[in-house]
């Protein structure tokens, strides 16, 4: 099934005169950075999952709350979709823009506006890159949370989009645990408030609702986010393997033991041998999983949880412990694991990034799963995972160019998400539907439930001009997915790549 | 996985299910009941009781996964009972206003007690949700894994909505190991001298989780690692205090809370919100909770006033009672987002059936 904009899955597009648009919104916006020439929309046409490609109909950059105001009230008065992009490092295809919609790109809002260490807060414009903030913050002792692998790279607006995560959610929280409060514009470009300063906010919990509503519902135009006091000292232990159940085990042993780790993390053997090549992290590259366990707190606390944790690691039958001599060891050990993707981009053309989440329990069966699935479709798979949080990263390695192939790729993919699905757990743990998991959307919900969903966003964009098509399928997009998906079950062979 | 049934257990989702279609085909409105113990937390419903307390149990709790699901209508003190048994809590401490207190009701207020600054508040631990819809449809939302962005956040929404979107049937929650060490304190300070130690602490790693000033002096719980919470504990000083304060915090049960005929407040204010800028009132006569964020307040003053003083330092002020409300129980909404809350229950509950006007009379 096609992944693009597809007017029979989809729902109608409105047909719209590109020149008529640019037009009126030159009009009604004069002092605003309007791109429609080919060659400068083209930077625009994907996010991070950049398989996926469209040209939008036209790219707008405001720069001040006023012009995304009176964007969205042309837009809203005209009909026309608004995709709103923030740094384009989403893996879902979550700002894939619509031939038939305006690009919003919210780059150009990349100031923080304060620091307040008294209150341990940052307020932000959805432009800034996430790591800025904690480089902000530093001076203070303070550091913002949540951690994507993209940090560098990606904005807080996108985090508050995806809800985005990292490897230190289990014990630090999701995007949405660490927002207190955000401004926002409503597609009739009225201005409201989300939250508060205070830890509570009278009425429905709607800043809840708005993280991880992927642009749909509203534009963010201003975030407030807590800070922490940094943490006094953060250990870490490398613990390898020979077999992969035993890694899995391990993991809820240390949680049995009544220890939260800082961040929690599990590599299979293709993404060690890849991280290795590619960093140099020390990693075992004959072991099968390696897990990685930091502690994090008082220091006191921590030398007393790194000995609880190197027993439970013993007893659950490491073949090696590591902990990292130095903060330089401990960067390096990181290193490996926060370069993984792109050690695996080294062995193979081109990689596909999953994100289902599993009870943890399940995981033994689950990889078991995946390699089947590997196998029956002829594509290697690298298994990188929040193994704390239950947050798996399949990497699929393919060859876009091999006629096929991405096709093969997608497939295998669905087919983990529906596994994942499957044995109790979720097709996207944080790096959101977006295009990507659309159909999959279908697998995880009865078409009432998605009712519903479409029902919360009716109540704020009830001609769904705002991002269109992602998240959410239509009924059509599931009813052809079922069919396809009964066909297949009863068809004897399986696709071969 | 743990085994937690118990004889009480039971599924009464379907005739749940059943009361609402019913509802719904007579176009009457239900009042969503489980103890009825947070009765005076919210205005008034008019409508044929539905009362969740026969669909009890927790249908799933798995203590290495850290995730329990429990069916509504059990009580809340079975909840942690079971928890405790494996050494693990509801990290946001919810106020218990007696035995016949439910999950339900817990969920729907969204009320946390005083470990919420450090650990979070309910929504924060909710993980996923089973809502009968307005069509009498069990749904289901989030589920239960730690991290789950597939669709809009629906089952956080339920928190505090108090009933109003549709009826709760299960939570599943996200819980954690108890702390391995506790130790309470009691400090003399003044209330400026407490705000600007609990201001310095706040930003340096400190194992406290929880921080309230009354009565002339500042009450400090540490949790954490027996060492971090010895170390700290001799750094900070001041006398030592029976753990149980918390829980007569937590519950109101402090004499604070029981005498007075004045009506009960509670302000939610940035922690560190200065005094109000009201003459009538003393500070010091607050319970500060939350290490301030959280000040309880008898005061016969008018709503308007109070809340406008409140609005300004950037909260809101809630009325606890005594019932019947004088005044409105929820700070007024904005006209704006008061129109997109009416658009969220239109679309939810177009028919109005539940509890309706029992946040404000629009919803």
């Amino acid at each position: 099934m096609n992944i693009l904009y597809d007017e029979r899955l989809d729902g109608p597009a409105p047909k719209l005169d590109r020149a008529a648009i640019r037009d009126s919104l030159a009009e009604a916006i004069p002092d605003m950075l309007l791109l429609h020439r080919e060659e400068d929309m083209r930077p625009f046409e994907c996010d991070g999952l950049s398989v996926y490609r469209t040209l939008p109909l036209l790219v707008a950059l405001p720069d001040s709350l006023d012009q995304i105001q009176r964007l969205l009230q042309t837009c809203h008065r005209l009909g026309v979709p608004v995709v709103t992009r923030g740094a384009g490092t989403g893996l879902s295809a979550g700002a894939l823009p619509l031939e038939h919609g305006v690009l919003l790109v919210m780059s150009r809002f990349s100031r923080i506006l304060e620091i307040d260490p008294e209150a341990r807060i940052a307020r932000v414009e959805p432009g800034v890159r996430n790591l800025a903030i904690s480089e902000a913050a530093s001076p203070y002792g303070l550091y913002y949370a949540p951690d994507p692998s993209s940090q560098i790279a990606c904005s807080i607006g996108g985090n508050v989009a995806e809800n985005a995560g990292g490897v230190h959610c289990l014990k630090y929280g999701l995007t949405v645990h660490n927002v207190i409060k955000v401004e926002i514009l409503t597609i009739e470009g009225e201005r409201m408030t989300l939250g508060s300063d205070a830890l509570d906010a009278p009425g429905f919990d709607l800043l809840a609702l708005f993280n991880g509503s992927e642009g749909m519902l509203g534009v963010v135009t201003e975030i407030t986010v807590k800070l922490l006091p940094k943490p006094e000292v953060a250990k870490v232990l490398m613990a390898s393997f020979d077999d992969v159940e035993k890694a899995g085990n391990a993991v809820g042993a240390i949680i049995e033991a009544g220890i939260i780790p800082g961040g929690l993390e599990m590599m299979d053997k293709l993404a060690i041998i890849a991280a290795e090549d590619f960093i140099g992290a020390g990693y075992p590259v004959d072991a099968e999983a390696i897990l990685l366990c930091e502690l994090d707190g008082v220091e006191a606390d921590v030398d007393d949880d790194c000995e609880t944790v190197r027993r439970v690691l013993e007893k659950a039958g490491a073949t090696g412990i590591k902990q990292a001599r130095d903060d330089a060891e401990r960067a390096r050990f990181w290193a490996g694991r926060k370069n993984a993707f792109p050690a695996v981009g080294r062995m193979s053309p081109d990689y596909y990034c999953m994100d289902g989440t599993i009870p943890r329990r399940e995981l033994a069966g689950v990889l078991k799963g995946i390699s089947d699935l590997s196998e029956r479709y002829g594509l290697k798979v690298a298994n990188v995972f929040h193994a704390g949080d239950g947050n798996m990263h399949p990497l699929i390695l393919f060859d876009a160019n091999r006629e096929g192939e991405l096709a093969v790729a997608e497939a295998l993919g669905g087919e983990i998400l529906e596994l994942c699905v499957r044995v109790g757990g979720t097709i996207t743990g944080e790096h959101g539907v977006g295009r990507e998991k659309i159909n999959q959307m279908c697998a995880q919900f009865r078409p009432d439930e998605l009712a519903t969903f479409r029902a919360a966003k009716a109540a704020f964009d009830p001609n769904d001009l705002l991002n269109p098509g992602k998240n959410i399928p239509t009924p059509a997009r599931c009813s052809e997915f079922r069919t396809i998906k009964s066909a297949a079950d009863s068809a004897p062979a399986a696709p071969q790549g | 996985m743990a085994n937690a049934t118990t004889p009480q257990d039971h599924d009464a989702s379907a005739a749940l299910a059943e009361r609402i279609r019913q509802a719904a085909a007579e176009g009457t409105p239900l009042r969503i009941v489980g103890g009825d113990t947070r009765y005076f937390y919210g205005r008034e419903v008019k409508g044929n009781e539905l009362s969740t307390r026969e669909h009890r149990g927790i249908s799933f709790y798995d203590p290495v996964e850290l995730v329990v699901s429990v069916r509504t209508g059990t009580p809340l003190a079975e909840l942690e009972a079971t928890l405790e048994e494996h050494g693990q809590m509801l990290p946001f401490e919810p106020p218990r206003y007696g035995e016949g207190s439910t999950v339900g009701g817990m969920v729907a207020t969204g009320l946390s007690g005083p470990r919420r600054p450090w650990a979070g508040s309910v929504r924060d631990f909710v993980l996923g949700t089973r809502v009968i819809s307005h069509e009498g449809i069990e749904q289901r939302f989030g589920g239960e894994v730690m991290k789950n962005v597939a669709g809009y956040d629906l089952s956080r929404l339920m928190v505090g909505a108090q009933g109003s979107l549709g009826l709760i049937t299960e939570m599943s929650f996200k819980v954690l190991p108890k702390p391995g060490a506790t130790h309470s304190l009691h400090l003399e300070l003044s209330l400026e001298e407490a705000r600007l130690r609990l201001a310095e602490w706040g930003r340096e790693p400190l194992p406290i989780s929880a921080a309230a000033w009354l009565d002339g002096a500042l009450h400090l719980r540490l949790e954490g690692g027996p060492s971090s919470v010895e170390a700290t504990r001799a750094r900070i000083g001041g006398d030592d205090l029976d753990n149980g304060f918390w829980t007569a915090l937590r519950d109101q049960r402090l004499g604070f809370f029981r005498g007075g005929d004045a009506p009960l407040w509670r302000l939610s204010l940035p922690h560190r919100a200065p005094a109000l800028d009201l003459p009538d009132i003393d500070e010091r006569e607050m319970i500060h909770d939350w290490a301030g964020a959280q000040r309880w307040l008898r005061s016969d003053l008018d709503a308007e006033t109070l809340r406008r003083a409140c609005q300004s330092a950037g909260g809101h002020a809630t009325c606890y009672g005594p019932r019947p409300h004088a005044t409105e129980p929820f700070t007024p909404l904005p006209e704006l987002l008061l129109k997109y809350h009416r658009n969220l229950k239109a679309q939810l509950d177009p028919k109005g059936l539940f509890n309706p006007g029992r946040l404000y009379a629009a919803l």
